[in-house]
């Protein structure tokens, strides 16, 4: 443990990081996104989803430095009368959630079926890589937004509300797996033919050990890389389809769907709804997608997709 | 070749199968195919007549069979919005959608070029550091971001721009399919706005892309033979190394115009902008089963046509793809 920790204290890696103030920001910055996102119940001024906490005559007030404002709610309220910065805070969660538990669930597809692909090879791999090939002919968002409408329409508007976040965990885990499977494969396709393959082969260790044990831990570099862009889109995806009305109800809003629930009111001058969460959103894409791309350069697999 | 070619048709055709099926599981699991016939006030005997009659209690293969066949001739049965076949609805709705995309494939192509080959050619100027920077900004906002900002700052704020709408349209060819918004004043003004927050998306890709491909370029030996040669930068840069650059950029710009389509659900649900996109949404509200699965249908053909003939071109320039799908 002491020395994994000091091979890690003089590795090129937390050099590069130290070295880089963009990296460190970001990651920074992630850690309190995190954190907010983490300990919304308890920081949050009020809880949003409580609605005997809404008083209606609360609705749209501008934020407090506004000469409407209330100091009661720093960053104004919704259309609801919930204060803004809890809603935030709150949908900050849900859309982290979601983004995590999504690329899980692609991680794992893509994992299995890109492992399978990449070490059994022969038809296996053709049928596999040919499945990816058809899917990933298809734009992510368009299948994401097909599955959600399907789903909405089988369960029904209310059970879909209900179960939206697991429902979306798994409509945007099934529609970009086919992005794991194929770099997992490629890498895979890499390592199988290396030496301490053989090796483990001519020891007498049986395929799927050979497969989890040893050549997998070997491809996490490129799986690392890819997930943190992987996440960004989940988050992204989740609020598309979230502002389209087809992912988290405006009661249990994520980031996209206070934005939704904004965006009627800005005509009429009420900024902050959309703005905010808006704001917030990008924010965080930014930052995962900017230590995505020091990753990416750090440990410069040759797989990406560019 | 021929057998590549077969071969790729032969999937195309599988796929569309495959795609037909989940449209026709949706059709019969979800929707009620006499619902949109004779509206609700029907007694379950006249019910149970229709469904003879339609043959709904057929076993489930010649359904399905029936389905295919109609959906072949392009009869992918009849909207309940709209009271009307819905392949004719899609077609109404498709010039709106085509447009859009049209629009912001310009602007892309006309910003990206010139930013793109700037950054390349001065990659430590403060502009071009700057403009790579907006770009990583750029990724990281959604479209429908981009497009609520635009209309708050250019319709709302500033009053300039129409904020929803396509505005006054020109019957194309007087049949009433083709309501073009290109051709008046207003219609164009309607278009800006969606146009520009849907090439957003695109827009830092396609700098990032020309940038890289022609940085490249520049290295390569042939440029440096021009260079001994005495020939002037701008014949160099423009006519030498940009055409190479031009190839790849082409083929991806190709590609990623299917995901454009993707987008501009968003972006027509932004603008409330009458094209396919906003019409599927109306669809996935109001429970319109049958326009849905037309417009699965009807998306999924385009795809899948559009990337079997990229695939068979490709073959045709590119022995090396004919080979490695073989095995």
């Amino acid at each position: 443990m002491k020395q994994s920790l000091r091979k890690f204290k003089e590795s090129y890696f937390l050099y590069s990081f130290k070295r880089d103030k963009v990296a460190m920001a970001s990651f920074v910055a992630l850690v309190f996104f995190l954190l907010l996102a983490l300990t919304a119940p308890l920081i949050s001024p009020m809880n949003p989803y409580d609605a005997n906490n809404i008083d209606i005559m609360n609705s749209e007030i501008p934020p407090a430095w506004n000469d409407m404002g209330m100091d009661e709610f720093p960053l104004g309220t919704d259309n609801m009368g919930r204060d803004m910065l809890s809603t935030m805070l709150y949908g900050l969660r849900t859309s982290i959630i979601i983004g995590l538990g999504a690329v899980s669930l692609q991680a794992t597809i893509g994992i299995l079926m890109g492992l399978s692909a990449g070490y059994l090879g022969g038809r296996m791999d053709a049928l596999l890589m040919r499945i990816a090939d058809i899917q990933f002919s298809f734009p992510y968002l368009m299948v994401a937004i097909l599955i959600s409408a399907i789903f909405q329409l089988t369960f029904g508007i209310g059970r879909y509300e209900e179960l939206a976040v697991p429902l979306l965990i798994v409509i945007i885990g099934f529609a970009e797996w086919p992005m794991y499977a194929r770099t997992i494969r490629a890498s895979v396709m890499g390592e199988k033919r290396k030496e301490y393959v053989e090796a483990a082969k001519v020891i007498g260790l049986s395929r799927p050990v050979i497969m989890i044990r040893h050549v997998l831990p070997n491809s996490l570099t490129s799986l690392l890389v890819i997930s943190t862009i992987q996440v960004a889109n989940a988050v992204m995806s989740e609020a598309a389809l979230s502002f389209l009305g087809l992912g988290m109800p405006t009661t249990k809003p994520s980031l996209g769907s206070l934005i939704r629930s904004g965006f009627d009111y800005i005509f009429s001058g009420s900024w902050w709804i959309t703005i905010f969460p808006g704001i917030l959103l990008i924010l965080f894409v930014l930052v995962i997608n900017l230590l995505g791309d020091w990753l990416r350069d750090v440990l410069n697999p040759k797989l990406y997709k560019g | 070749m021929f057998a590549f070619i077969l071969r790729r048709a032969l999937q195309a055709v599988l796929v569309m199968l495959v795609i037909g099926l989940i449209g026709f599981s949706i059709q019969s699991n979800i929707g009620d195919p006499i619902r949109p016939l004779v509206g609700e006030r029907v007694t379950p005997e006249e019910r149970a007549e229709m469904a003879e009659k339609l043959g709904l209690n057929d076993p489930f293969l010649v359904q399905y069979g029936r389905f295919i066949k109609n959906a072949a001739q392009g009869d992918l049965g009849i909207s309940f919005i709209y009271k009307k076949p819905c392949t004719e609805v899609i077609l109404k709705h498709a010039p709106a959608t085509l447009e859009l995309v049209f629009g912001a494939a310009l602007i892309i192509v006309f910003v990206s070029l010139p930013l793109g080959i700037y950054t390349a050619l001065k990659p430590r100027t403060i502009l071009s550091k700057c403009i790579m920077g907006f770009s990583t900004l750029g990724v990281s906002i959604p479209v429908f971001l981009t497009g609520i900002m635009l209309i708050y700052i250019f319709a709302v704020t500033l009053g300039w721009l129409p904020s929803y709408g396509r505005g006054e349209t020109v019957d194309l060819f007087g049949n009433g399919y083709w309501n073009s918004g290109m051709l008046t004043i207003d219609g164009i003004k309607h278009l800006i706005l969606p146009c520009l927050s849907l090439a957003s998306i695109m827009l830092p890709l396609y700098i990032r892309l020309i940038r890289s491909e022609m940085m490249e370029v520049l290295e390569t030996e042939y440029i440096k033979y021009s260079w001994a040669k005495g020939l002037s930068p701008m014949r160099i840069w423009l006519v030498h190394a940009f055409k190479n650059t031009l190839l790849p950029v082409i083929t991806v710009f190709g590609l990623q115009i299917g995901i454009m389509f993707a987008f501009t659900i968003l972006t027509e649900t932004v603008f409330q902008w009458q094209g396919m996109g906003f019409m599927f949404l109306e669809a996935v509200q109001r429970a319109d089963i049958a326009l849905l699965n037309a417009y699965l249908v009807v998306v999924a053909t385009v795809f899948v046509m559009v990337n079997t003939l990229v695939d068979i071109f490709y073959g045709l320039i590119n022995p090396t793809v004919r080979i490695t799908g073989t095995k």
